[in-house]
């Protein structure tokens, strides 16, 4: 009577750590690829990249900054919506109550409000990068075009919470820009009363606000983002020159192509 | 039967289309040198968690020393002087001041965004050639005279003297031109596209217009200096 040698069962933690992660640890490149692929969140990732796209100055990281911003905003802006009310009658008491009554409110508003300035000036300098790479040219050129939605959509989140503190500086702003809108030849007038739910900045243009910039323009961004990086990745990554050996020096705009 | 003429030729600009001919199901052995690759974990994501949290930090250390402004409550009743729109529109706003307000906030802000979008299908060769490799001397003349033409544009219709875009665009013009003609440090923009060219003088004008309505108006949209009157 023989038996087979008896492998020793795995232990019960490691049997629920591996129902979670499939994988072993990242120790051999069998690994790291899994690592990479099995992965919902890495998975935007090719499991190898080139050695050049990974420098600093290939893109200055510009466009995952903009999308680390853009999470950071998620994530504070989150935790001010639970003490935050779209009302005319109590959206500046909150900002208050936020201010001087809410632990951590303050820094949170103010890391909300910082990271969402520095977000559309990111994602501009991104565009800059961009161009002055000649990354814009086939076969990214619709890419490029999910850019500028993109840019445009930053903007008008940005925007959209200006309006919620209701404060002087959020109403007159708000006023100055929905003035503009109204005057476009055709149906100005009557895109500024959709957008304010009347003649002028009041309760509706509130709650109209607060839906677009909590909800609606987050999850279409969210929708262009994973688009767009998408997209970088079936264009072939990083827009680089052709690649002439170890010695090579330039990634500048001037050695491959320019724009 | 030939069916294609094989154009060859080195400048992109003439023949801009790349083809190449293999036999059916040959394969296509191209020389290339290897490109070096990083596994993606540790190496990309290592540097993009270190991105990350450089990124957080700043914005942390910041938003723990200077505070988000909060004025008084919303006031329909009292407008302030300046009422300025958050900054990144306060370029447009400064448009404003000049142009009629379908010009400045319907016509060029239109124009800009169409004009971003379709970039990418007019410039589609790899490389463009640079402004002034050939005709130099005509190219010069053309370029003045389209300067010295959008600056005209650009005043006629304005309700004020457009200092604001005339100046940068006059500046703008010398770079090209000192550029054109090799000088000094300018050499190194001398292989420089038209597209390359265009796009600069864009961001500088939004630039400068930004600049100046965020530091430097003040009340009835006045010219203000920051370090005498402070920042409206
Ligand atoms: C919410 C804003 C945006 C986010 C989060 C974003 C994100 C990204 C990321 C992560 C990449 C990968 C490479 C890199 O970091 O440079 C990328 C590439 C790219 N982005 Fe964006 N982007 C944004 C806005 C824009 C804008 C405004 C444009 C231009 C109008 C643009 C055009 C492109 C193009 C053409 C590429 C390919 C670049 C290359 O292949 O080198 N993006 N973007």
């Amino acid at each position: 009577m023989s038996s087979f040698p008896k492998k020793k069962r795995p232990g019960f933690a490691k049997r629920v750590w591996r129902s979670i992660v499939r994988h072993g640890a990242p120790n051999t490149n069998r690994n790291r690829s899994l690592a990479v692929f099995t992965n919902l969140f890495l998975h935007i990732h090719p499991v190898k990249v080139r050695r050049r796209a990974m420098r600093f100055r290939a893109t200055y990281y510009l466009g995952g900054l903009t999308a680390a911003t853009f999470f950071l905003l998620v994530v504070s802006g989150a935790f001010l919506m639970i003490y935050y009310r779209p009302d005319p009658l109590r959206a500046y008491g909150d900002m208050k109550d936020l201010q001087y009554v809410v632990w951590m409110g303050r820094f949170l508003r103010n890391l909300h409000r910082w990271a969402a300035h520095t977000m559309v000036l990111l994602a501009f300098l991104h565009l800059c990068r961009v161009f002055f790479a000649a990354a814009y040219k086939p076969p990214r050129e619709f890419n490029w075009v999910i850019g500028v939605v993109l840019m445009g959509l930053t903007l008008l989140l940005s925007y959209t919470g200006y309006l919620l503190p209701w404060d002087q500086l959020a109403f007159w702003g708000v006023s100055v820009g929905t003035n503009i809108i109204s005057a476009m030849p055709a149906g100005g007038d009557m895109v500024k009363l959709l957008l304010l739910g009347g003649t002028g900045v009041g309760g509706n243009a509130l709650i109209r606000f607060y839906v677009l910039h909590c909800f609606i323009l987050p999850a279409v961004l969210t929708v262009g983002i994973a688009l767009h990086i998408w997209r970088f990745r079936k264009d072939g990554g990083v827009c680089l020159p052709p690649y002439e050996g170890p010695d090579q020096q330039a990634t500048t705009a001037s050695k491959g192509g320019s724009p | 039967m030939k069916r294609f003429e094989p154009v060859i030729g080195q400048d992109v600009g003439e023949v801009p289309v790349r083809l190449l001919f293999t036999q059916d199901e040959a394969g296509v052995l191209v020389d290339q040198a290897q490109e070096p690759m990083v596994m993606t974990v540790p190496h990309l994501i290592l540097r993009e968690l270190i991105a990350f949290l450089v990124l957080t930090w700043i914005l942390v250390m910041v938003s723990l020393l200077w505070d988000a402004p909060l004025e008084a409550i919303a006031n329909p009743s009292q407008t302030p002087n300046p009422s300025k729109a958050p900054w990144y529109f306060l370029g447009l706003q400064e448009l404003l001041h000049y142009y009629p307000p379908l010009i400045a906030g319907i016509v060029l802000p239109g124009l800009a965004v169409l004009a971003l979008v379709i970039i990418p299908y007019f410039e589609i060769n790899i490389r463009r050639p640079p402004l002034f490799d050939e005709k130099r001397g005509k190219r010069l003349a053309a370029l003045w005279v389209t300067i010295i033409g959008a600056c005209v544009a650009m005043s006629l219709p304005a309700e004020v003297m457009p200092w604001v875009l005339v100046i940068p665009t006059l500046l703008g013009g010398l770079v090209i031109t000192g550029s054109a003609l090799g000088l000094g440090v300018l050499a190194r923009l001398q292989d420089r596209s038209l597209a390359f060219w265009l796009m600069s003088w864009f961001i500088l004008e939004l630039t400068v217009l930004t600049i100046v309505g965020t530091f430097f108006r003040g009340p009835f949209w006045m010219l203000t200096l920051p370090w005498i009157e402070g920042i409206y």
